[in-house]
């Protein structure tokens, strides 16, 4: 249809309404972006992290992590209580592998004192340490694979993970808050038996990951699900400040255990650090399966050469650490853990900075996430294995 | 020929003619009895027991012996809930959704034979009708994932109606081998056709599709697995991501219909698998035409339709699941040729021989 000249008032403004009419279909549709608010309340996020995720479709434009909800204040708590009591409360930083939250803090009052614990002490702590590790490992690879829908791994490593839930509450008597560790040693030594016991159920404990590896690893839907999803190169990870199994799963070998293994027994036993050099998020699973396994080599070497002794220095009984600054930091097992005290030489400390792993794990979100799909996002995280207490303190 | 299988009963053993009425309440508690009695078996057998042993753990124990009273349970704190409507929910269509899922099953149920003289509908074109209808959830699934304006929802309805409609196809395409080995579209020929049917000339055990149409049975399990929007493909339903998809919003009643829903489509699609591939209410050794079907026939059908679910559900607590294409790709590349391939086969063998 054109306009002609000799045509009438009426058909020309019907011309220009389907011109019109046609330049309004024909323009792009417009679409606008989807706010999702992930949380805080939200089955994946393992407690009360929030994800703003922008999307378009199913596909993430850009994603933030909001902190915070969980904050309990801690180094400030810390600053009120005496060091015997700080204890208690670092055991609910990452309440999975609460005794390894303990140790730096009370290796850096120690070296304030310039107290060493007894070697039998040393070991006890390390086998304690590691054990923490296998049990924190081990229900971060079955949660991740509940995250990715299957629902039994879950309960395999609930399970499997009473075998050394019950070796550590023999020792320390709690299940899941040891308090265990004191300023010169140990509060107890172990138990008659215990050795023997602990070696079954790090029996015990290779043939979980061995069941793991097949059931979660051998699965065809958690590789294609994992496999090139959440890559993560090395000097971006380096950049982030990332740390353990996450930046171990993108190929850079550092691990304090080996690296400056001060004040605990990792120098004693014969073992691997494990990297992978796909940064993705099978890649991070695979370090953490890999680990648990090793640990549970540790943990029976270390046990094997255990030394005998007191498990307790000679350490005043009013401890007042003397004035001065000491910083720790060990290889716990979400990552790095660190704690800087400064002392004014009272009972209790001046300031305690906290540096835990998860949160800056966490703060690579923004840079995995921007372009992935929705459910990547569960993936990823998931494969990141943060804990909400290790990310808000 | 429309009777059912109570009808039939009464008529033949009591030797009385029941009026339209009382044919009709047969028919619909009949029809209720087919739905819930599979679907509470299995949710009692499968999801309640097995997956508890699955995963080292009792399931259910203190409510009647061995916690078999558990769902009556669950359905009293169902019916004790309030029926929350979101503030800014679209009312009607929110209302509306779980009853139209819910309709899609019992229409399926229609065109399955319990035994040689027992069924609700005889209709000739029954397999076309049976996948007609069972597209009828994705409306109900969709008016729930829009009506109860939540993103959450959005996302899980959007995503299930891509699934479900990415999932006919195939569906449709592996029963059409078993069509054209039959020869007929009615359900319950096609029984008659596997009793009677032979392998190479080996009519022992009558020919139960399964041995012939195992691509097509494999075929259709998957595709059944995706139309549940069970796992691996329960992107719609996804807990992890989704908190409940297009259920999220939905409370009390309603969301225990879509969860009876859910397992009512589980045993209904199951009934049907059996009746294509497994030989439906057809037992080896016994002729078709005896009369003990009338008894037998629906215990018969029963079983075969708890084998099937047990494939199912043992998916369903064994994988995780998909990405969404990923899921695409699986129905579009892989699930669609193969089930053209079988189709060129049969037909070609169904030629020669």
């Amino acid at each position: 249809m054109t306009a002609t000249a000799g045509a009438s008032e009426r058909e020309q403004l019907a011309y220009i309404a389907a011109k019109a009419a046609d330049s309004r279909v024909n323009v792009e549709l417009e679409t606008e972006g989807m706010t999702l608010n992930i949380g805080p309340q939200h089955p994946a996020t393992h407690g009360t992290l929030r994800i703003i995720a922008k999307l378009d479709g199913e596909q993430v434009i850009s994603a933030d992590p909001v902190m915070g909800y969980m904050h309990r204040g801690y180094e400030k708590l810390t600053e009120v209580r005496t060091y015997p009591q700080v204890t208690t409360l670092i055991n609910r930083i990452d309440w999975l592998g609460s005794f390894a939250n303990e140790v730096p803090f009370i290796l850096a009052a120690e070296k304030l004192m310039e107290v060493e614990a007894p070697p039998r002490a040393v070991w006890i702590r390390t086998i304690l340490f590691e054990m923490s590790r296998i049990a924190n490992n081990l229900l971060g690879l079955g949660d991740m694979a509940a995250q990715l829908g299957a629902v039994t791994p879950v309960f395999y490593a609930f399970r499997d993970r009473e075998y050394v839930l019950n070796q550590v509450e023999a020792v320390t008597g709690g299940r899941f808050h040891p308090n265990f560790d004191r300023i010169g040693g140990l509060k107890d030594d172990i138990p008659a038996g215990w050795i023997a016991s602990t070696k079954d159920s790090m029996v015990k404990m290779r043939a979980a990951a061995d069941e793991l590896e097949t059931l979660v690893f051998g699965n065809e839907i958690f590789t294609t699900r994992t496999r090139g999803i959440g890559i993560i190169p090395a000097d971006i990870a380096l950049e982030y400040g990332m740390s353990g199994s996450n930046l171990r799963g993108s190929g850079v070998d550092w691990d304090l255990r080996r690296d400056s293994p001060s004040g605990l027994a990792y120098d004693q036993a014969d073992w691997k650090v494990w990297t992978h050099p796909d940064g993705d998020s099978y890649a991070r699973a695979w370090v953490r399966l890999q680990e648990m396994r090793e640990g549970t080599y540790i943990v029976d070497q270390l046990l094997d050469s255990l030394p005998s002794g007191p498990v307790m220095a000679k350490v005043p009984r009013i401890i007042k650490v003397p004035e001065g600054e000491a910083w720790v930091e060990t290889e716990n097992p979400l990552g790095a853990m660190g704690y800087y005290i400064v002392s004014k030489g009272d009972l209790v400390p001046f300031r305690v900075k906290i540096r835990s792993a998860s949160f800056n794990n966490i703060a690579i979100v923004p840079w995995v996430l921007k372009g992935v799909y929705v459910p990547d996002i569960i993936s990823i995280l998931a494969s990141l294995y943060f804990i909400l207490g290790d990310i808000d303190r | 020929m429309i009777s059912t299988l109570s009808s039939v009963l009464l008529s033949t053993v009591l030797a009385v003619e029941i009026p339209y009425w009382g044919q009709t309440s047969f028919r619909v508690l009949g029809g209720l009895v087919a739905i819930l009695l599979p679907a509470g078996g299995l949710v009692y057998v499968y999801l309640f027991k097995m997956m508890s042993f699955m995963q080292s753990r009792l399931g259910p124990m203190e409510a009647g012996p061995y916690g078999s009273m558990q769902l009556l349970a669950e359905v009293g704190k169902f019916l004790q809930k309030e029926d929350i409507v979101p503030a800014k929910a679209d009312r009607v269509v929110f209302l509306g959704a779980p009853f139209i899922v819910l309709l899609s099953t019992f229409l399926l149920l229609l065109v399955v034979p319990f035994g040689p003289d027992a069924w609700f509908v005889d209709l000739d074109t029954g397999v076309y009708f049976a996948m007609a209808v069972s597209s009828v959830s994705v409306i109900g699934i969709l008016m729930a994932g829009w009506g109860s304006s939540s993103k959450y929802s959005l996302l899980g309805g959007i995503r299930a109606a891509g699934q479900l409609v990415a999932y006919e196809l195939p569906m449709i395409l592996a029963v059409v081998g078993v069509v054209i080995q039959a020869g007929t579209l009615n359900m319950n020929e096609i029984v008659f056709a596997q009793a009677n049917g032979e392998i190479f000339g080996i009519g022992v055990i009558g020919n139960p599709y399964i041995l012939t149409q195992f691509v097509g049975f494999a075929v259709f399990l998957i595709a059944i697995q995706a139309e549940l929007t069970q796992p691996p493909f329960d992107m719609p339903v996804a807990e992890s991501e989704l908190v409940a998809g297009y259920m999220t919003e939905y409370s009390g009643l309603r969301f225990l219909l879509f969860f009876i829903g859910e397992f009512a489509t589980a045993g209904v699609f199951s009934a049907i698998a059996a009746v294509l591939f497994l030989g439906g209410w057809y037992v080896p050794f016994l002729a078709p035409e005896h009369n003990l079907y009338n008894v037998l026939g629906p215990l018969v059908l029963m079983a075969k339709i708890f084998g099937v679910a047990g494939l199912i559900f043992w998916f369903r607590f064994t994988y995780p699941r998909f990405r969404e294409d990923q899921l695409q790709r699986l129905a579009w590349k892989f699930l669609i040729p193969i089930a053209l391939v079988n189709i060129v086969i049969t037909g070609v063998l169904k030629v020669v021989f």
